[in-house]
């Protein structure tokens, strides 16, 4: 992966968001810098929801206080694919582009994401895995600074999130957006990130750097010692947690 | 069943409760449960020409009714009655010309209610003052059912053509502009929060998200508009038409002529159902992209 450089891209200050639908901010700060891979990890309704949305600038309707500065050039992946149903696959890649090599480029990322050849399909003849690849392949075709993921693999089953995870890692290596991953499966966000951030009530509560050795029995120790550090932060005893995977 | 019933007999002391079964559930030997395909709740495939049954008892019962004489044809003229005097109209032309001026009027009206009902629906759907202005009239004006406003159209327009396509298109603006107005609004938020976050531009969102998301509403409201379109052009051509299929109808009433008004009837009905069809191969065209239940 990409050394992520010193200079940070976002830069949250005392972040206050208040009568949000699903949870309230409470003097946030939080850095990002370039190409750095950070999960937001916390329980529903801590506000990672809405601390990503008030990064995406989507929280018109929010009240609150605080600075954001964040890259214009960024995207967002929902929870849902959000595929406009009436646009063929291609089509729904390149919406809103309007330069020469659209269709092109749009090529070329569908066949990164696995799905060359499905350019003409309609969304409602992909699975739901299919569908999210589509919608990265929307945002990675933008070239973004800042990727944002909203639990983009919340509504997908456990063998096709392995796969989005590991197709995921590859596309950050080769695209290296800064990315906020929202996220509440922990194992999700060692696998993935470089930084892990815990959001507790609105505020956070956890800054954890992801340094795990590159295999072997260390690495699964490792990786051990950090879930069940992650774990306890978000108030789940020992007992009730199963073994790592 | 006999040797059903021997197969299964083996089985029944263990299965039977200890008491309270009658003598009917005693006969009949409970059915092994692995075998017993479940019970289909839902109807099962249509056959493509099913729906022409209904239809065809009615003739077969008119063709009965007529050949016994039990049906008087000056109350209903028999079908080989019916047929030679469509032949008879057909021949002397007086169908054809008669049809091209309702087919007409209703094409007009139905391209001119169309249109103001969509531009309204726009205008009222997309933008707030549009809807502060527009949509409480619109409601207002579907309170007041369409043959209401006619005595006032005769004095604005007169008895002539114009009156009657007036009558016809605004019948067919109150679907079109409900069904598309409400579509409009329908658009969902998260379609909308996509369209922000790719940086759409105000155009794009319009032509690339919010008109085709608000088709199926308006092709719905079309449905019922080409529906209202028929209806308004019987009421309007059976006063003081001079030409026009309703005004063949109410002439042949004068002159007792039944044969004539069956044929007038039929006609209706097939313009209607002509038109329906249109509509629903249009939208299955314009809409191929939806997945749904009845394919």
């Amino acid at each position: 992966m990409s050394a992520p450089s010193s200079l940070p891209i976002v830069r949250v200050r005392d972040l206050v968001r208040r009568f949000t639908i699903k949870g309230v901010l409470d003097g946030v700060d939080l850095e990002i810098r370039r190409g750095e891979f950070v999960a937001l990890l916390g329980r529903s309704g801590c506000g990672k929801s809405t601390l990503l949305r008030a990064i995406a600038r989507l929280d018109h309707e929010a009240t609150g206080s605080g600075d954001i500065v964040a890259p214009q050039n960024l995207s967002v992946v929902f929870q849902d694919a959000r595929l406009l149903p009436w646009k063929r696959v291609l089509d729904n890649v390149i919406l809103g582009l309007a330069d020469r090599d659209a269709r092109e480029r749009g090529q070329k990322a569908l066949a990164e994401v696995e799905l060359g050849g499905r350019e003409q399909s309609w969304p409602a003849e992909l699975s739901g895995g299919e569908q999210q690849r589509v919608a990265l392949a929307r945002s990675l075709v933008r070239e973004p600074e800042l990727l944002l993921a909203d639990e983009p693999f919340g509504a997908l089953d456990a063998l096709t999130r392995i796969r989005m995870h590991v197709l995921l890692k590859r596309l950050v290596q080769a695209h290296s957006p800064a990315v906020l991953l929202v996220t509440h499966d922990v194992d999700e966000a060692i696998e993935l990130a470089d930084r892990i951030v815990v959001l507790e009530q609105g505020k956070v509560a956890a800054d954890i750097p992801v340094a795990l050795p590159a295999a072997g029995t260390e690495r699964a120790e490792a990786f051990a010692a950090l879930r069940r550090e992650l774990l306890a932060r978000l108030g789940v005893q020992p007992t009730e947690a199963r073994p790592a995977a | 069943m006999n040797a059903y019933s021997r197969v299964a007999e083996p089985a029944a002391p263990f299965e039977l409760p200890p008491q309270g079964l009658g003598v009917s559930a005693l006969a009949e030997p409970p059915a092994p449960a692995k075998t017993q395909p479940h019970r289909r709740l839902g109807i099962g495939a249509a056959d493509p020409l099913g729906w022409l049954l209904g239809p065809a008892i009615l003739l077969l019962g008119w063709t009965i009714g007529s050949f016994t004489g039990w049906l008087d044809s000056r109350i209903l003229p028999a079908p080989w009655a019916t047929i030679a005097a469509a032949n008879e109209l057909i021949a002397d032309g007086r169908l054809q010309a008669n049809l091209a001026v309702s087919a007409w009027r209703a094409t007009q009206g139905l391209a001119l209610g169309s249109s103001i009902g969509l531009t309204l629906a726009i205008a009222s759907g997309l933008t707030l003052a549009g809807g502060y202005l527009i949509d409480g009239a619109v409601q207002m004006k579907r309170a007041v059912p369409i043959l209401a406003l006619i005595p006032l159209l005769i004095i604005w327009f007169g008895i002539g053509e114009t009156m009657k396509v007036s009558v016809i298109a605004l019948a067919v603006f109150t679907p079109i502009y409900l069904n598309t107005h409400a579509a409009l609004r329908g658009i969902e938020t998260r379609y909308v929060e996509l369209a922000e976050t790719l940086g759409l531009s105000r155009k794009a969102f319009l032509t690339e998200v919010v008109l085709p998301g608000a088709l199926p509403g308006f092709l719905l409201g079309l449905r019922f508009a080409v529906a209202s379109s028929w209806l308004a052009l019987v009421v309007v051509e059976q006063m003081n038409a001079t030409s026009g299929i309703g005004y063949m109808i109410n002439l042949a009433r004068v002159y007792a002529e039944t044969d004539v008004i069956v044929v007038g009837l039929l006609v209706y009905a097939i313009l209607g159902l002509a038109s329906d069809t249109a509509v629903r191969a249009l939208e299955r065209r314009a809409l191929s992209w939806r997945r749904t239940l009845a394919r």
